[in-house]
């Protein structure tokens, strides 16, 4: 066995695995603080880098400002949906607001089509461009500065999570929303920070991601993985989203590299199917007990 | 309820169609579907055998979903499955057509019974992600096993032929696919008249007091799956017989959404709702393309916006519909038929 | 002759200890009630005997029969019928179908024979209709309701419901959660006199919860008395009723208020 090429597949592996996990983290946010299963949440990453396209090659603006664009966008985009569609949702059946989200994410794509039609693009590269070795291995510079900025984001998302005013109301809110209520958190206000700040997280998942792939309307499907690796980490684990990210990243990696490119998403799709057959609740998260 | 002897005035009570006006209905129904290809042009037709396999395919889901309240995303994987089936013994076999469908049904049975095995274990969402699971590790297998399948470049099947006549056309389709689909959705009809449909609804409404109450939840969970998977077998493999040539491209994730709009727009744990739901999701494309060519004139690139279009509607339907008229087309039947008190079906 | 026996159930989530090593004897043909002040363990009590609950200890014996280990549609099949507590109705049903629900276990109709609605299927149904508008219905007196959906029926209806449901099981035992909690005066005596012809015509015995002791003492043959899971007494209505233990539990459960709103329940329902 070549030791140097495990490991820079293993490396590349859990460059992807650091957008899985950052994705995730907006998917768990949402989860928690509203208890929706958010299947759209491809789509909203997928919105987010089509606004950076949009704005750093439609209106030719600098990266970092299109980029900051794209994060306002993504992150009014998840407040609108929360507040138009899934709040009047809310108590309601909650297979019918996951069937929202599909039929959400259904809409999102056909937006972004119909004004950027589905052919696939690429975005502007603003990554520094030197190669990057670590010891011996070689490691492509987009993706290890795209792992570096989602390591960053969830850096500082733990730290808002923990300390931050708006992170605790979250946190009250997920943990018992009666006592959140009566604490006199504004309990709807904590469901607009979350899908608020979910829609900034994955619209800077996709422009990452789409600065490492190019973008097309189908690069939602991302969405699917996260879901794999939130159900494999436990829907409510912050912890979980983060290791079973890079867990699966790692293993799509290496499924491609050793079975053949075919193989990446069957394994995840492999592994979602053995978790939920004998460990449901997933890796960390909350086993849910059953009353009459 | 009418009087006679005891017995006889509850099996009448307990028929599907009680009232002399529903029966002027249904034999009305009957003649226009029997009058239908005569008067119809080709277009039509082709659309209305569409609808019919929509139909099968979406009262299977429905008995799922709709009724028994497990949630799948897998319905297009396994119409997949019946229709390879189909296509592989067509090309393999030579066997009679009505023995392909059968096998192709039972085959999607099958695979639709071992994807519903999580349901044992996880409910609800968990249930309907082991379903995108399952149509993800389908895709692969139908792209991969090349020497079934033929990979991506898919199959061709010879149109079918029944008493020496070769149904290769929708007007001659029209009298196999018709038939089949009034026989399945009476069957689910039916299924809904008896203890294994009332079991099916129990679990939705409340799985553990059904248990309580003597339901064995995974025999009906699983049974559920089956009989819906059985229904996308057959409707899978009408399906490869009409169109005569299936890829895995044919039952993307997205066909699985569209049955799933299809009930939510039709309305859920009913048997109208799959019939009113599978007709007008496959009418929407069709009006949607009539609006775009209408509008074509005023607009540049109106023919690439069609797809993009049709996708953004399909969402918006299940959006609009979950939002506002959660009880789909046929509450708003009922509310009609309440209005003139005509409408045959009592479910 | 018992029908039931429970020996040394002992039932916790986590660190509520919710039973303690309960022992209980339903006596063939009888009604037996249990009572005990909130989060007693009653329900938990009746839901360990159905099989939801999987006790750490003990056993359940039905009919000289050890069901411990039965899973809970297995032991509705040997005839252990219930209703819940918070009205368990299917909300999607008539009241017709909800109470053929209950007739489940007793029918046969297969897959097949449902699916064409030939031959047998129709004729079970048939058999099970007329047997339920026979017993049941006109018995409770709900056939105007039959085709009603039950979201929308009043509560005491509902109630009436979910009883005819555990009725047309035709069970063996018959265990009610608080059969008549939330009703008015005249609900209650109703229920009072279902349950005790229930018991005379049915060939039926009734094991129930039920806090409002002037029922209680009215038509139960032995009551049993759970506190904070443990089983503190046990006899017939009007020891229990002297017993210091179980004044004690209901004032030390801070419950004097209620108390003496059940006790005055008594001259009421009386
Ligand atoms: N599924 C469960 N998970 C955790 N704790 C439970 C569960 N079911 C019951 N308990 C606990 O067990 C104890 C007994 O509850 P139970 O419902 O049996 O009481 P009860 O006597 O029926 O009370 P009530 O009169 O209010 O109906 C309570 O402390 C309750 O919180
Ligand atoms: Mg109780």
């Amino acid at each position: 066995m070549d030791w140097l090429f495990f490991f820079e597949i293993t490396l590349a592996g859990l460059g992807t695995g650091g957008l899985y996990a950052l994705t995730a983290i907006a998917f768990v946010l949402i989860y928690k603080a509203t208890r929706v299963i958010n299947l759209a949440i491809g789509e909203m990453l997928m919105v987010g880098a089509y606004l950076f396209f949009g704005a750093a090659v439609g209106w030719a603006l600098p990266w970092w400002l299109a980029i900051i664009l794209a994060l306002l966008g993504g992150g009014a985009l998840g407040m609108v949906l929360e507040r138009g569609v899934i709040r009047p949702l809310l108590g309601e059946n909650p297979i019918s607001v996951f069937m929202v989200t599909i039929g959400l994410g259904s809409i999102l794509i056909g937006m972004v089509e119909l004004i950027w039609t589905a052919n696939p693009r690429s975005l502007p590269n603003f990554f520094p461009t030197d190669p990057i070795f670590i010891g011996e291995a070689f490691l492509a510079p987009k993706t290890f500065w795209s792992f570096v900025v989602a390591a960053v984001v969830i850096a500082v998302f733990l730290l808002l999570f923990r300390f931050w005013r708006g992170g605790v109301a979250l946190r009250a809110t997920a943990s018992d929303q009666g006592a959140a209520y009566s604490m006199g958190i504004n309990v709807p206000a904590v469901y607009s920070l979350a899908w608020g700040l979910a829609g900034v997280i994955a619209a800077g998942a996709g422009i990452l991601l789409g600065s490492i792939g190019g973008i097309s309307s189908d690069m939602g499907l991302f969405g699917l993985t996260v879901l794999v690796v939130v159900i494999v980490g436990g829907l409510d684990s912050v912890l979980g989203a983060l290791l079973a990210g890079l867990l699966i990243g790692w293993m799509e990696s290496m499924a491609g590299v050793y079975l053949g490119g075919e193989y990446e998403h069957l394994v995840t799709f492999i592994l979602l199917m053995v978790v939920l057959l004998f460990r449901p609740w997933g890796l960390f998260g909350t086993r849910e007990i059953e009353r009459l | 309820m009418r009087i006679g002897s005891p017995k006889e005035s509850y099996i009448a009570d307990e028929a599907l169609f009680r009232t002399r006006t529903q029966w002027v209905w249904l034999w009305l129904l009957l003649a226009v579907l029997i009058a239908y290809p005569f008067v119809a042009n080709l277009y039509w037709l082709f659309l209305v055998c569409l609808i019919s396999i929509n139909i099968i395919s979406a009262t299977g889901l429905n008995i799922l979903t709709g009724y028994t309240g497990q949630v799948s995303l897998g319905q297009a994987a396994f119409m997949g499955v019946g229709a390879y089936t189909v296509a592989w013994l067509d090309n393999n076999t030579g066997s009679p057509f009505f023995i392909n469908l059968l096998a192709g049904a039972g085959m999607a049975t099958l695979v639709g019974l071992i994807a519903g095995l999580p349901s044992l274990r996880v409910k609800g969402l968990y249930l309907a992600i082991a379903t995108i699971g399952a149509s993800f590790i389908l895709q692969f297998i139908f792209i991969n096993w090349e020497s079934v399948t033929r990979g991506t470049r898919g199959i061709n099947i010879e149109p079918p032929s029944v008493l020496g006549v070769t149904l290769d056309n929708p007007d001659t389709f029209y009298w196999l696919v018709m038939p089949i689909m009034v026989v399945m959705v009476l069957l689910a009809a039916n299924l809904f008249r008896t203890r294994i449909g009332r079991a099916f609804i129990a679990i939705r409404d409340r799985d553990i007091s059904a248990s309580v109450l003597g339901i064995n939840l995974p025999f009906y969970k699983l049974m559920s799956f089956g009989i819906a998977s059985f229904y996308a077998g057959i409707a899978g493999g009408l399906y490869a017989y009409f169109f005569g040539a299936i890829n895995p491209e044919s039952f993307p994730l997205l066909m699985s959404i569209f049955f799933l709009a299809a009930i939510i727009v039709g309305g859920m744990g009913t048997i109208l709702g799959s019939i009113l739901g599978a007709i007008f999701m496959t009418l929407t494309p069709e009006i949607l393309r009539y609006g775009v060519d209408i509008l074509s004139p005023y607009i540049d690139n109106a023919p690439q916006i069609l797809s993009p279009l049709r996708t953004a509607v399909f969402g918006a339907l299940i959006v609009g519909f979950l939002l506002f008229e959660p009880h789909g087309l046929a509450e708003i039947w009922r509310r009609v038929r309440r209005f003139f008190h005509l409408w045959p079906f009592r479910t | 002759m018992h029908i039931l026996s429970v020996d040394g159930l002992t039932l916790s989530f986590g660190g509520v200890h919710a039973l303690r090593g309960v022992d209980m004897q339903v006596a063939k043909g009888s009604i037996t009630a249990v009572i005990g002040p909130n989060g007693a363990g009653k329900t938990s009590l009746f839901n360990s005997i159905s099989g939801f609950y999987r006790p750490q200890e003990g056993r359940v014996v039905f009919q000289g029969e050890d069901i411990t280990r039965l899973r809970p549609p297995h032991r509705a099949a040997l005839g252990i019928g219930r209703t819940f507590q918070n009205i368990a109705l299917f909300r999607g049903m008539t009241v017709l179908d909800n109470v053929k629900l209950g007739a489940h276990v007793r029918m046969r109709t297969g897959l097949l024979s449902a699916l064409w609605y030939l031959g047998k299927a129709r004729r079970e149904e048939a058999e099970i209709r007329k047997q339920i508008e026979r017993e049941v219905f006109d018995f409770l007196e709900i056939d105007h309701i039959r085709r009603h959906p039950v979201a929308n029926l009043p509560y005491g209806l509902q109630k009436r419901v979910e009883l005819a449901r555990a009725l047309a099981m035709r069970p063996k035992l018959l265990m009610l959660d608080e059969p008549v909690a939330g009703m008015n005066r005249e609900e209650k005596e109703d229920m009072a006199r279902f349950i005790l012809d229930v018991k005379e015509q049915w060939d039926t015995t009734v094991l129930m919860v039920e806090h409002d002791m002037g029922m209680v003492m009215d038509i139960s043959d032995q009551v049993y008395v759970l506190n904070f899971g443990q089983l503190i007494a046990a006899g017939k209505p009007s020891e229990v009723q002297a017993n210091p233990e179980v004044i004690k539990a209901y004032l030390g459960s801070g419950d004097i208020h209620s108390l003496r709103q059940r006790l005055g329940g008594k001259t009421r329902a009386a």
